[in-house]
């Protein structure tokens, strides 16, 4: 981490330079934005617990199996769902109490998980991808694709967001993943696309692209060594935001009994928001599951971004 | 020079001959940033009589804005704070008035011009409107009569055509004709003071000429005192009556215009002069000035200016010299001159 | 500093051999017919030729019509020699910077030919352009916003480099930038920070080393003190002038300040409104211009001298440049001009050495657009 007190120095005067700086025993390795970037984020507790977080997440999406034994579809209806969770119990089938259907509250939410992280970052990934491309070029190249591009982003941007993701996942019978994510992604890119313009316009017009071009750039070079990672910032937090968003939305269309046709917190939290009055828990343990993942993931865009800059050093 | 019995006495309580329109003592400004204390005025002291202009010179960081500003009262604190100081408007102290008692200063005997004009001004407000908004807050005028008092102020600037462009919104007009509009609002409520602040640099050479000249006439018209801030020395020597030259927070010389281009007193005024570029220096290396400016979080110790000049001793690291009277080799003081350098006898004479 | 000195391989720069004849015979005639090259000097290295940059006024949002054009370079002929120093002048709106541009080739030019060593490069692409474009090279005004803030000193001098890799082999680089840092007065071992670590005068000095990495023979500077502190300034136009010395540089100095141009100029073109105005060595200019408008501006350069206040002859003008959108017909200067008749809305003055001056040797006699060119010295007048 080179030290901000050594940059009032005198560089002509390599007296003052050599006395207020002086040189190092060997010189230091070249660093790059990346490698500079890394080596802030391994001190910044912020990433530190978020990354905590999403990886125990991750670890219960790809094997559930580590957490409980219990299957979460099959139900017992001897299981009185109207018992209160044991706390005690961590672990076991009844530790998060049971639904209507005698389920277990706590196997529900670990097999969960996978659909909700999995829609989000499906989602995400899918909406980055296709809005940053279409952000890019609209404001990259300018003209007559700009104005393509842009007025078909408003035309999309126009659809209601969550109206548009019924209509389409009303024609499907079985709502898989990919389906949830497609639909998701379809009408969610425009805001991406529409940060990433705006922010591509910006550092287009900025000197040091013009420098860059001036050297004789190529145009790959100068959009991916220049442009994007001067436009990076805005989009990660667009897009950890929206992760949550479409981590919520899912859970609003299964609520709405247009989600995934499987387990997820959405479908547990529709379920469960008949019972709010007797059994909170079945609502409650999938809420709170929801609000620990969003949470994760903004703070992780928050950390990435800070990392990226290197003025926030 | 006039003196100040011309001002409404109710005003001057402890006015009377010999006190100065504005006078800063000993002021200081600090500001509270995340990596500590910025010190960016050091314990200033400055005067001005009405139908004076004083020059204030220096570089960004000199503290010469944010002392404008302290006057002004326009500063945002926090982050600034002003710990010591006085700021006497005809000779009461106006960092002890209280809001309402300042903001009757502000803008009728103080006002001030920026340096960019475009963001100085509302753009979705006509010109009009915003000349005439000062007589109708602070006179209470109608709309109609305002819109007069808007007109009449953008002819005595010479904006030409006042009556047909007094509608117009300010993107309609060039910059030097923007810069007039915020001239002609200092003006509105005849002010006793102006501080202009860098009111050229955004403009071209030809321009800075038509608004500097119609500066100082509008000055000289109303005997008005004229705090300029500029790096520029062109303009201080086209226009002003006497210079403060500031690095680093404080004053490190004051002199009458002539005094400080014919004979610099401080190593600092001496190396901005000659890094002037000169007709018989073509093709020769311009006399640079070594180093930086200070940064303001870490200000060098004894004298600010230590580590860029050619003539520092032991002493100059150790102890802040203080802004001293100038004199004649055969002791006879130079009038208003002064320096904050140990050596300003070599640096004057030798 | 050897391996930045000159090297045999910039000779490969040209590669359309072929063209470049074609072009160069055409160009001769039309170089003497437009200049006549003051003094023998050699060939010029950098030709312009009737340049003009319109940027088109358009409306609508898809379908877009154009209403009209910015008028921002409208036909600017000069030269430029090896080793020597063209400082063009001029106010905000004149079209300095798009010349600088248009130099570059960061926007194509509307018409007119810019000839590098006789080859017309306004309408070269690809391979061709890149070649040429390691011997033109330019450093900009800002020094806050040229530096990409999220690469290292050592990524932005060593850029070049990656894009030009002929130059340096990869081993090398690091050890090349550590040497430019060198050069400009940087310590190399900054070579890891960022630009925001760095005071304007120092970020100038990377822009500076950046420019110079792949040894080009022209740098294009655009106002390259003026964003910085005036002790900086003179720091900075040392170590240029240095520079041009050690690498024997080629500058077009594009600035406002007209003492700082005098001090660092051979010859110095005055520009307003998208047209020279006038142009001529420094001595020409600054103690002989003929132009009205030199002589305005000249005379509104305040003066580091009070004594000078008194007994100066300003001429102030009156009213603003008009907009390049909608120029006077004619002379563009009449509308501010004192001297403008009848004849200066009608006809356009060419950039010519007066009638009255030609054939006589004295300093007036140089390139002028203007129908009553007249000298008057506005500098020492006392």
């Amino acid at each position: 981490m080179p030290d901000f007190t050594k940059t009032a120095v005198v560089a002509q005067d390599a007296a003052v330079a050599a006395e207020i700086a002086p040189q190092p025993a060997k010189p230091e390795k070249a660093r790059s934005l990346w490698g500079d970037a890394w080596a802030d984020l391994r001190r910044s507790w912020i990433f530190l617990i978020s990354s905590a977080l999403i990886f125990i997440l991750l670890l219960i999406t790809f094997f559930p199996g580590m957490f409980t034994g219990t299957d979460p579809i099959l139900g017992d209806l001897a299981k009185n769902y109207l018992q209160k969770p044991r706390l005690g119990n961590i672990g076991s089938p009844d530790w998060l109490g049971y639904d209507q259907q005698g389920r277990s509250v706590y196997a529900r939410v670990i097999y969960g998980t996978r659909a909700s992280i999995a829609v989000g970052f499906g989602t995400t990934l899918s909406v980055t991808l296709l809005g940053g491309v279409v952000g890019m070029i609209a404001g990259y190249f300018g003209g007559v694709v700009d104005a393509v591009l842009s007025r078909l982003t408003d035309v999309f941007f126009g659809i209601p967001f969550l109206l548009g993701t019924m209509v389409v996942l009303n024609s499907f019978q079985d709502r898989t993943t990919w389906v949830v994510i497609g639909a998701l992604g379809f009408f969610g890119w425009t805001q991406i696309a529409r940060v990433m313009r705006g922010a591509v316009i910006t550092t287009k017009q900025s000197d040091y692209v013009q420098a860059a071009k001036a050297l004789g750039a190529s145009t790959p070079r100068v959009m991916f060594r220049h442009i994007l990672p001067n436009t990076l910032a805005p989009v990660i937090v667009v897009a950890t935001i929206s992760l949550g968003v479409y981590i919520a939305a899912e859970a609003t269309l299964s609520f709405l009994g247009l989600g995934l046709t499987g387990v997820s917190w959405g479908n547990d939290i529709s379920d469960g928001g008949n019972q709010i009055r007797v059994a909170q828990w079945i609502m409650l343990y999938p809420s709170i599951m929801l609000s620990i993942t969003v949470l994760a993931f903004i703070m992780l865009g928050e950390a990435v971004r800070n990392a990226l800059d290197p003025k926030m050093r | 020079m006039t003196t100040i019995e011309e001002v409404v006495p109710v005003e001057s309580p402890a006015g009377g001959d010999g006190v100065p329109l504005l006078e800063v003592r000993d002021l200081h400004v600090e500001f509270h940033t995340r990596e500590g204390v910025a010190k960016a005025v050091n314990g200033v002291n400055y005067s001005v009589n009405a139908g004076e202009t004083l020059a204030v010179l220096g570089e960004s960081g000199s503290g010469k804005s944010v002392t404008a500003q302290a006057v002004m009262g326009i500063l945002d604190m926090p982050p600034a704070r002003i710990p010591r100081g006085e700021i006497l408007f005809r000779g009461q102290d106006m960092l002890k008035m209280s809001g309402e008692e300042r903001r009757k200063i502000r803008g009728q005997r103080i006002a001030m011009i920026f340096q960019d004009a475009l963001s100085s001004l509302n753009p979705v407000l006509t010109v009009g409107y915003q000349l005439g908004e000062m007589f109708r807050v602070h006179q209470g005028m109608s709309k109609k009569d305002a819109k007069i008092k808007a007109i009449e102020l953008m002819d005595r600037v010479k904006i030409p055509a006042a009556a047909a462009r007094v509608n117009d919104y300010p993107h309609q007009f060039s910059g030097g004709m923007r810069q007039r509009i915020m001239i002609a609002m200092a003006l509105a409520l005849e002010p006793d003071l102006i501080i202009a602040d860098e009111p050229t640099t955004a403009l071209d050479v030809t321009v800075q000429a038509q608004v500097m000249d119609l500066l100082a006439d509008l000055q000289r018209e109303y005997n008005m005192g004229l705090i300029l801030i500029t790096h520029d020395l062109g303009v201080v020597a086209d226009v002003a009556d006497k210079i403060a030259v500031m690095y680093a927070g404080r004053i490190v010389e004051r002199a009458p215009v002539h005094g400080l281009y014919h004979r610099p007193a401080h190593p600092y005024t001496k190396g901005l002069l000659d890094s002037i570029p000169r007709l018989d220096q073509k093709g020769q290396e311009l006399y640079a000035i070594k180093g930086l400016p200070p940064n303001l979080l870490r200000i060098p110790t004894g004298c600010a200016f230590n580590p860029r000049c050619p003539q520092a001793q032991d002493i100059c690291r150790t102890e802040v010299p203080a802004l001293q009277p100038v004199a004649e080799q055969d002791g006879t003081e130079l009038d208003g001159r002064g320096s904050a350098c140990h050596f300003w006898k070599e640096t004057i004479h030798g | 500093m050897a391996e930045l000195s000159k090297s045999d391989e910039s000779q490969e720069s040209t590669p359309n051999v072929s063209e470049v004849e074609v072009v160069d015979a055409h160009s001769e005639s039309e170089a003497v017919a437009a200049i006549e090259a003051p003094v023998e000097r050699g060939e010029p290295i950098l030709q312009v030729r009737n340049l003009v940059k319109h940027f088109p006024l358009t409306q609508g949002i898809l379908f877009k019509k154009q209403v009209g054009a910015v008028k921002a370079v409208d036909g600017v002929s000069f030269d430029l020699y090896q080793g020597e120093t063209l400082g063009i002048v001029g106010e905000s709106g004149c079209g300095k910077s798009t010349v600088a541009k248009l130099l570059m080739n960061l926007e194509r030019a509307t018409a007119g030919e810019i000839f590098y060593k006789g080859q017309d490069i306004t309408r070269l692409s690809g391979r061709a352009m890149k070649a040429v474009r390691r011997n033109i090279q330019m450093v900009f005004q800002d020094p806050y916003t040229s530096l990409n803030p999220r690469m290292t000193v050592g990524d932005i001098i060593g850029e070049p480099f990656d894009i030009h890799p002929e130059v340096a082999p990869k081993g090398d680089r690091r050890r090349k930038v550590q040497d430019l840092l060198d050069v400009v007065g940087l310590n190399p071992e900054y070579i890891n920070r960022y630009p925001h670590q760095f005071s304007g005068g120092q970020r100038q000095r990377i822009g500076i080393a950046r420019g110079l990495a792949l040894n080009p023979e022209i740098i294009v500077c655009d106002e390259p003190v003026s964003a910085l502190d005036v002790s900086v300034q003179a720091q900075v136009i040392n170590l240029m002038e240095r520079l041009q010395d050690e690498f024997n540089l080629s500058y077009i100095f594009i600035a406002h300040d007209l003492s700082i141009v005098r001090h660092i100029s051979d010859r110095v073109g005055v520009m307003y409104l998208g047209k020279m105005a006038e142009i001529g060595t420094d001595e020409q200019i600054y103690d002989h211009p003929t132009h009205p408008y030199t002589q305005a501006l000249l005379s509104a350069v305040p003066v580091p001298d009070p004594d000078a206040r008194e007994h100066r002859d300003r001429i102030i003008l009156t009213g603003d440049v008009p907009s390049p959108a909608n120029p006077p017909s004619g002379c563009r200067f009449r509308t501010r001009c004192w001297k403008a008749e009848d004849k200066c809305a009608e006809e356009v003055p060419l950039l010519a050495v007066p009638e009255r001056f030609s054939g006589v040797d004295t300093p007036a006699a140089h390139e002028s657009a203007c129908h009553f060119a007249e000298e008057k010295d506005v500098v020492n007048a006392a």
